[in-house]
């Protein structure tokens, strides 16, 4: 039997086995941001301890970055003290650090690709759940908290238990207005929002290969929404293309011998798997969330579950629980929910390709006038590509206010936030109670275009109707 | 660094009722704020514990009889979302020692290892005897044994527990933040780094 790249990568990577019997893995690039990593230099401070391999770790600001006025120093004043904190120490231990005026700053799972820091057969490690994303190249990626983000920064390396790995099965062709979201809600749905506890995802088959780097991105970014800590795509053409050239990518003799390495660590044909799941891709519609789990998803078409259809009593209260929390009725359509804000943006959805994707279809729509609709480029080269495009001009003529990059109303840490119980239609990755800065806020995950239709329409609506897709 | 070797975890224990609680609803975001994590227990499920104007709700942790609790029961995936860190810290500052549940989403349970805060799972109907126990009676001890692998709580319940044997492990050592091992294995890191090409790549450029 073969090996998969998770266990070839895990192999490579492994230093030793700890008496605990968890092993000691290097980690390759270690990427941080000022909210879960300015604390774990004070904890290496407390230690005596520096940065072991200060090249390998990148820092840049997205959490707590306002996105209508970045002027410095912000507003807010506990946001001020954590860019200070993170940048005196990056200047204090040699770290690379992506400021604010750099024209490289960003959220930081846009960035790391972008600027090709983010390679096949890596480990990475970040101290932010969405980590998974940088899988799309073929790396192992996750999250980490701060106390581990501490251990990369002392000694480059981590204590982990190896995951098991299933892999996914994407095959057939995406219907017309569907998306990378809609396959990873679907997956989510399918397998439910703890059902990659223990497991490493490998996304693979005919759909998942025809895909770009950027929806790759969006699929392995919500892994950690189906529970599993890492996602992946065996790397190939798509994405040495997509590296190529960029500026932390290999050049000359070197390119070729990353290509080499590359392409030894992918799958083999016969690589042994935990477990296999297989999905329909052309049978796949527009999916929304309807309740408080991104789990909690169904099709646009569908009608939002009720209680008494579930199975057991522990289904039937988190149905409650959820309907009750985003007051919807079980039984009637999502079609038709009134929205009250709309966001296109975050580390799920905010590239240069989801832009000019919503651009093409709202050319000519305007945005409902009861709707507040935010578009937040994921960083300052999504910003500077899609403004050459003039995307920003469509977004505006539309009706959207064209912001400045951060991760904005993904998660309530800078000024983009829900008021009271508005309802938003987001492109973002979590609808848990209260992400979005309102303790009563309501979130319902949907793909960019589909976040378009809903802003047009003032209610959730099936993008293939709004737009003629 | 001499840690605890953490054999077993006893005090009163508290039930929080729900499927999938996020890390978002242990912590809200807006107390991500800090540059440490002092103070940070106070926050512990702030918005299901207080009103928009800052009243208190109806929740196990507002309830006087529970007050004092050392360890937290869950139900299934507790703990999903984020890997902020600041959640396992918040239940620990909060007083918290150890967590029973169900079942945990795998970043939040590293980092309450780490933190030496066992997180330990029960079948769901130990966890609803163990419920019913504490709820009947809020000031039943309870004991995690860790060498055991079981949960006692007043003298006559015994349930058995399933933790991953390297988190295990670590707390019976008292190697469970892992810092000084790890800082131990340089020169097999050094090694690691040698056979890595695009580590070699970039010290060679």
């Amino acid at each position: 039997m073969g090996k998969s790249l998770y266990d070839k990568v895990w192999d490579l990577h492994k230093v030793r086995t700890l008496p605990s019997g968890e092993d000691q893995l290097f980690i390759g690039l270690h990427l941080i941001h000022e909210v879960t990593s300015p604390q774990a230099f004070g904890m290496l401070r407390d230690l005596g301890l520096r940065v072991r391999m200060p090249e390998r770790t990148f820092a840049t600001l997205d959490h707590i970055v306002p996105t209508d006025n970045r002027k410095r120093p912000f507003k807010d004043a506990l946001a001020e003290g954590m860019v200070d904190a993170l940048r005196k120490a990056c200047t204090e231990q040699g770290v690379t650090f992506f400021d604010l005026e750099s024209g490289r700053q960003g959220i930081v799972h846009i960035i790391g690709p972008e600027l090709g820091l983010t390679q096949p057969g890596m480990t990475i490690a970040c101290g932010d759940s969405h980590t998974s994303t940088h899988g799309a190249f073929g790396a192992i990626a996750f999250g980490i908290g701060t106390t581990q983000v501490r251990d990369v920064l002392a000694t480059q390396t981590l204590s982990l238990q190896r995951l098991k790995v299933r892999r996914i099965q994407v095959e057939g062709k995406l219907g017309p207005g569907v998306y990378a979201k809609d396959i990873i809600l679907e997956i989510i749905r399918r397998l439910g929002v703890s059902g990659g506890t223990g497991y490493a995802y490998e996304y693979g088959g005919s759909t998942i290969e025809g895909f770009s780097m950027e929806e790759r991105m969006t699929l392995c970014n919500m892994s950690i929404e189906g529970g599993a800590r890492v996602g992946y795509v065996n790397p190939d053409q798509t994405t040495f293309d997509y590296i190529k050239g960029r500026p932390y990518a290999p050049k000359g003799e070197a390119w070729e011998e990353a290509l080499g390495y590359w392409r030894s660590i992918a799958s083999d044909e016969d690589a042994r798997y935990d477990d296999v799941v297989r999905i329909d891709a052309s049978a796949i519609a527009p999916t929304v969330t309807w309740g408080i789990t991104p789990g909690q998803a169904i099709s646009v078409k569908e009608k939002v579950p009720a209680a008494e259809d579930a199975a057991n009593e522990s289904e039937r209260a988190l149905i409650r629980e959820a309907l009750e929390y985003m007051r919807l009725e079980g039984g009637k359509p999502i079609e038709g929910t009134k929205i009250n804000v709309a966001f296109i943006g975050s580390c799920t959805n905010g590239r240069l390709s989801d832009f000019r994707e919503v651009a093409r279809r709202i050319v000519g729509h305007k945005v409902a006038a009861h709707v507040r609709a935010l578009a937040v480029p994921g960083s300052m080269e999504v910003a500077r590509a899609a403004e050459a495009e003039g995307l920003d001009r469509v977004f505006r003529e539309a009706g959207f206010e064209w912001r400045e990059p951060g991760c904005s109303m993904c998660l309530a840490m800078n000024p983009d936030k829900l008021i009271g119980d508005e309802l938003c239609a987001s492109s973002s990755n979590r609808n848990f109670k209260g992400r979005q800065g309102s303790p009563t806020g309501r979130t319902v995950l949907m793909s960019p275009v589909m976040v378009a239709a809903a802003a047009v329409r003032g209610e959730i609506a099936d993008a293939r109707d709004v737009f003629g897709i | 660094m001499a840690l605890d070797l953490i054999q077993s975890v006893t005090g009163r224990a508290v039930h929080v009722p729900g499927d999938d609680i996020d890390t978002d609803r242990i912590i809200p975001a807006r107390f991500l704020k800090c540059v440490t994590f002092d103070g940070i227990g106070e926050h512990l499920f702030r918005d299901v514990r207080f009103d928009e104007r800052g009243e208190k709700r109806e929740h196990p942790l507002n309830d006087p009889r529970f007050a004092g609790a050392a360890i937290l029961i869950a139900d299934r995936n507790f703990g999903c979302g984020s890997s902020r860190e600041h959640a396992p810290q918040s239940i620990s500052k909060a007083g918290f020692k150890a967590v029973i549940a169900e079942s945990f989403a795998e970043i939040f349970f590293g980092n309450s290892t780490t933190l030496g805060i066992p997180c330990v799972s029960v079948g769901p109907e130990h966890r609803a005897a163990l419920v019913a126990r504490v709820s009947a009676d809020p000031t039943t001890l309870v004991t995690i044994d860790l060498q055991e692998q079981v949960v006692r709580a007043g003298g006559d319940l015994a349930v058995p527990f399933t933790i991953k044997p390297g988190a295990r492990e670590s707390l019976l050592r008292g190697t469970w933040d892992p810092i000084a091992q790890l800082l131990e294995g340089a020169d097999e890191v050094q090694k690691v780094a040698a056979r890595l090409p695009y580590v070699q790549r970039a010290a060679a450029q």
